[in-house]
């Protein structure tokens, strides 16, 4: 089954807030072995110009990949997620998550292409806080495999 | 610019634990006998930890948590991860180029292993300290 090409440039409705809690970026930093007291002590994150404790790079992913079900999940789109591989991942970042912000996603089909049976759609999730201010835009390439 | 070599090990413990923080309950990052069924050749890390501990690397090169502005990557090859106390690592090497924008650098980033690449087109803009007496980064 081939996905439907007229989806790209299509935007879907802001995803609900996403608050990002301090434990959850501690949590996080944890889990990767981020031990820079940026990621885990509010002070150290003020020394640096920031109001609380500063996510690692890649932990938007925690709300994008959330928010993304929009689209993987809209059966109008047709993903086959039980074929999709992670193909590409980027972040373009006006300013670190921060403990406190409360976030919202705008996911837009950016691309849809097809080669060799296998379908590739570029997905682009622009992140801002609730109150409009921008913060990190999020893209991943989805590799759907075709079926053989 | 060479920067030095930074190593990770990711153990299943590990991936158990990326899987809580983040949220990525995939089975093929817990489960040898669904990740085998799809074909892989067992449990697999998350491509998003490996990109995580990429870019542990990268703020640890720049210096700085907040330094980065810009980071992607290619997945090309799964991090295979046995079912041991050590697990498997993960080796990070960059190289650092000027950028056309003052304060910012770009790190051209290569990760394997056992020898092999398991990111492709692996990237990272960060800001760089500037010299006393220029103007600030924002803005």
């Amino acid at each position: 089954m081939s996905l439907d090409h007229s989806f790209v440039g299509r935007s879907y409705p802001p995803t609900a807030p996403y608050q990002v809690g301090r434990e959850k970026i501690r949590e996080f930093a944890t889990a990767i072995g981020a031990t820079d007291p940026a990621h885990h002590d509010p002070e150290a994150a003020r020394a640096l110009g920031h109001p609380d404790v500063v996510a690692p790079p890649t932990f938007p992913m925690v709300l994008t990949m959330a928010a993304n079900r929009q689209m993987i999940e809209d059966p109008a789109l047709g993903i086959d997620y039980s074929r999709v591989v992670h193909g590409d991942q980027r972040f373009a970042y006006t300013r670190p998550v921060v403990a406190g912000d409360e976030l919202v996603c705008v996911n837009t089909v950016e691309d849809i292409t097809s080669r060799g049976g296998h379908d590739f759609v570029t997905t682009r999730t622009e992140v801002s806080t609730v109150t409009g201010e921008p913060v990190v835009t999020a893209w991943m390439k989805l590799v759907v495999r075709g079926e053989n | 610019m060479e920067l030095p070599t930074q190593t990770f090990r990711v153990t299943r413990a590990d991936l158990i634990r990326y899987a809580g923080a983040s949220g990525d309950f995939n089975p093929i990052h817990w489960s040898d006998r669904f990740a085998t069924t799809v074909g892989l050749p067992g449990v697999i890390a998350h491509g998003m930890l490996t990109m995580a501990l990429v870019g542990r690397a990268v703020t640890t090169w720049a210096g700085a948590a907040d330094a980065v502005v810009d980071y992607g990557v290619r997945f090309t090859r799964p991090v295979v991860v046995p079912d041991d106390d050590s697990g498997t690592e993960i080796v990070v090497n960059a190289v650092a180029r000027e950028t056309a924008e003052a304060g910012l650098t770009r790190l051209d980033i290569t990760a394997t292993c056992n020898g092999e690449k398991v990111l492709a087109q692996a990237r990272a803009t960060v800001r760089t300290p500037l010299p006393t007496g220029v103007a600030g980064r924002e803005g």
